[in-house]
């Protein structure tokens, strides 16, 4: 039975993850993660799950665990943040090059140094290349909704690759909500388990994890690239299922208001709820603005994406991360690049705010929009701003 | 299927191959036999994880590899770790009644000691630790061979490596050997055991033990390499024996605890016999050679202590 | 050379789908020395073909070890392991 209960997107990701009966656990605390995985580990304690939990030494093992498991053909699940993912980095690759079927949720925080266990998005966008699906949710109930829908979609046979699930830590990850729980005969009926073409099996034995010379190589990560290719395709129709079964649908992207908007505002995760006031205050001020909040963000389709904001004149680009040394976050940077070839395309300004856990308020966003406004009448003058940094003043 | 652990000679080897001609291991290379025997003795019901390195990148080299029971590589540090995961996974599925139906599965990491004395040790601490059925087995080649022949910890004292050269500060590597299996044995698993590949029928009757047993089981098989040790590719075993009876590689058991000396060495061979077969010490002097045959002698001496009678004998010079 | 697999021709996920496909590489290029077995001396003890790291010894019918010339590498070991001395490393006439 479907149940609704008082959940935290940490817990609420537990209770997804074990009414997709998985087989094998393996994950290593690090806030603001660590109650997914306590949870889980009740689950398994108590037999509310039937899996092995394996308590690892560390983020690399936790993921190199996951990969011999579900490369022995088990459902497996692993979560991390922060250092954490930065630690399994070189362990990303393997993942997605071997086309295993994982999900991993990722409470997103920021990398030292300093040190500092709060939310931005850099453990993410320093990992965002790898050949993982990543989708960033923005509440407790579309997180417990989007485990499920992973499953379905990395263990497509025409998909086969792994899915991280990112939302904001503490802001997400420690936050309370109302979730519907879904029904696990339901989920499993959605989400059923398929037969692996390339598992280790002493019945049919095959090599994993070959090495492979400059003539093979690129061979072998252009498959990667194609399947990220159907990957939009496939996600839309996991969703459409989804919502023929549990009545919800996510779709790749979220929009609002932005069919009018002379700026757009595009930004990931929890910030767009909040984004979503500001440009509320900002319309009844007469400002006509939108809010584009990407969904799938690898990989990005990007000519999806490009149908909504193509229409504006302006599009102001929140990043919670910061590329160092480059020409602007990371979201703006993709953002830019798709349209580069177009002749007409909107002017784009990037807003690095929210770094370290810093609070991004209604007002800022409202300021943030404004400052676009302002460059678009009298022409840009900073095309990347690092928003809110005491000592920095753009003159905006 | 276990055969009797007490073969009377190789002949008793099964006869079925698991590990194909044509691999890229160098001429006489000791890594080669040891995965052959391994998947001799345990297969077909078994599955192997190999992390980076000599045994690795010359087995699976698209389109081609010399395995022929499930294999999988990932990377370097990690090989303890994969293996848990594939153990963990064999586990949930038999139980939920998914896969792996009504057999005993052998998991059984095969890696070089880089992999498991430096990047690999974590890994492996976690899985024996945790207490997975599976068996580790580390091919001691005493550097890293395959990035070509740099030191590890398992590099004993004074071997000329690329990265301990003989120079006028350095002779070799300035220090000691790092006594794995004594740090596998640390963690109280079941099964602990030291091998070389000069006494096939004591190296089957421990690869075969460690698999039987509940639980994890740490093997470290002495694996000398004609490339980095600078000896001719027909000498492999030879120097592997006289590893064994010059008393500088013991072998031994240690079954929940029980300490025992598989391989008694009545008389000793002087170190001097195993060093000077090898490139690799060719630049020591007399007193470097006693220094390593005193140390030597006391290891011996902490071995027969341990077993309570002298199973290591005397020097006898011939 | 037969023409290299185009991506999608590949297995998935960088597996071999061909277990002991190494069979394919013929490795009698790498013999200097090639061993040759005198079956009168040969007391059928089998260390040759428990220590070949190249898996290139088979034992025939007859009970002798035969060498598979297409996989032996030269490397010795069996001529030097012999305890009959039955095995002896000629260089290889080409
Ligand atoms: C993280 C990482 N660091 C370094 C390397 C390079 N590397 C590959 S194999 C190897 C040495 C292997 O040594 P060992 O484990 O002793 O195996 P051997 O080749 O001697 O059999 C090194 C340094 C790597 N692949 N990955
Ligand atoms: S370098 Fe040594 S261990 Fe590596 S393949 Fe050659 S002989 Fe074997
Ligand atoms: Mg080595």
């Amino acid at each position: 039975m479907a149940q609704r209960m008082a959940l935290s997107t940490n817990y609420a990701i537990a209770y997804a993850v074990k009414n997709c009966d998985v087989d094998v656990i393996a994950a290593y605390p690090i806030t603001p993660q660590t109650t997914v995985v306590e949870r889980l580990s009740e689950f398994v304690a108590n037999g509310e799950l039937d899996a092995e939990y394996i308590p690892v030494e560390s983020e690399h093992s936790a993921l190199s665990a996951v990969i011999g498991a579900s490369a022995a053909g088990a459902r497996v699940f692993t979560a991390t943040a922060s250092q954490g993912l930065a630690l399994m980095h070189e362990v990303l690759f393997m993942a997605s090059g071997m086309r295993l079927p994982i999900v991993m949720s990722i409470a997103n925080r920021t990398l030292s140094m300093p040190l500092n266990i709060h939310n931005d998005h850099q453990d993410m966008m320093s990992s965002r290349d790898c050949g993982w699906i990543q989708i960033y949710i923005s509440s407790a109930q579309e997180a417990h909704d989007t485990v499920i829908q992973a499953y379905r979609l990395a263990e497509r046979l025409d998909i086969l690759l792994p899915v991280c699930v990112c939302y904001d830590g503490y802001v997400l990850s420690h936050t309370y909500e109302p979730v519907e729980v879904r029904d696990k005969q339901k989920v499993l009926e959605y989400t059923p388990r398929v037969e692996r073409p390339h598992v280790l099996d002493p019945d049919k034995p095959i090599t994993m994890g070959v090495m492979a010379l400059p003539n093979y190589t690129y061979e072998f990560k252009y498959q990667v690239v194609d399947a990220l290719k159907r990957v939009p395709k496939a996600l839309e129709e996991v969703d459409a299922e989804f919502a023929d079964k549990f009545g919800v649908k996510y779709g790749l992207y979220e929009e609002y208001m932005c069919s009018d908007a002379d700026v757009i505002m595009i930004a990931l995760g929890a910030i767009a709820s909040t984004a979503r006031l500001a440009i509320d205050n900002l319309r009844s001020k007469g400002f006509r603005i939108g809010l584009f909040r990407p969904r799938l963000y690898r990989p990005i389709p990007v000519e999806l994406w490009k149908s909504v904001l193509r229409k504006a004149k302006m599009l102001a680009i929140v990043d919670r991360a910061i590329a160092f040394g480059g020409c602007g976050g990371p979201l703006f940077s993709d953002v830019a690049t798709m349209f580069i070839n177009d002749s007409e395309r909107p002017l784009m300004i990037n807003f690095i705010a929210g770094i370290g856990g810093r609070d991004v308020t209604v007002r800022d966003l409202e300021q943030m929009g404004l400052m676009a406004f302002k460059s678009l009448e009298e022409g840009l003058k900073e095309q990347c701003i690092y928003f809110g940094v005491r000592g920095v003043d753009y003159g905006l | 299927m276990i055969m009797d652990y007490s073969m009377s000679t190789v002949k008793d080897l099964p006869r079925e191959e698991y590990f194909a001609s044509g691999h890229r291991l160098c001429q006489g290379c000791p890594e080669a036999i040891i995965a052959r025997l391994v998947t001799k003795v345990l297969g077909p019901n078994l599955i192997v994880v190999t992390p980076t390195g000599c045994l690795e990148v010359s087995t699976s080299v698209y389109p081609e590899t010399a395995w022929k029971i499930p294999w999988i590589h990932v990377a370097f540090e990690n090989a303890a770790a994969v293996a848990s995961g594939v153990e963990a996974a064999i586990r949930a599925l038999q139980r939920k009644g998914l896969k792996y139906k009504g057999r005993k599965i052998h998991v059984v990491a095969i890696a070089g000691d880089g992999g498991t004395a430096d990047i690999g040790l974590q890994a492996l601490s976690g899985a024996l630790e945790r207490g997975h059925d599976f068996v580790y087995i580390c091919m001691d080649n005493e550097a890293y061979m395959n990035t070509g022949i740099q030191r590890s910890g398992a590099t004993p004292l004074k071997a000329w490596t690329t990265t301990t050269p003989v120079g006028s500060k350095w002779r070799g590597k300035l220090q000691l050997k790092k006594d794995i299996p004594a740090i596998a044995a640390a963690h109280g698993i079941p099964y602990v055991a030291v091998a070389s590949i000069s006494h096939l029928k004591d190296f089957a009757y421990k690869v075969k033990k460690a698999a039987e047993i509940d639980g994890p089981a740490y093997i470290h098989v002495q694996a000398p390499c004609p490339t980095g040790w600078r000896f001719d590719s027909s000498k492999t075993i030879e120097v592997a024996r006289l590893g064994v009876l010059t008393g500088m590689w013991v072998l031994y058991e240690i079954e929940r605890g029980v300490f025992k000396v598989t391989v008694p060495v009545p008389q000793r061979r002087p170190v001097e016999d195993y060093l000077m077969l090898q490139g690799r010490f060719r630049h020591l002097t007399k007193e470097e050679i006693e220094e390593v045959q005193r140390y030597v002698d006391e290891q011996v001496e902490k071995v027969n202590k341990r077993a309570g009678y002298t199973a290591i004998g005397p020097v006898v010079r011939l | 050379m037969s023409e290299l697999k185009k991506w999608f021709e590949l297995p998935i996920g960088c597996t071999n789908i061909e277990p002991g496909s190494s069979l394919n590489n013929i490795t009698a290029g790498w013999r200097v020395f090639t061993p040759v077995i005198d079956e009168k001396k040969c007391t059928k003890c089998y260390l040759c073909w428990a220590f070949c790291p190249e898996n290139a010894i088979k034992i025939a019918d007859d009970g002798f070890p035969k060498t598979d010339y297409r996989y032996c590498k030269g490397c010795g070991i069996c001529s030097n392991e012999c305890p009959a001395k039955a095995i002896t490393m000629i260089r290889q006439e080409v």
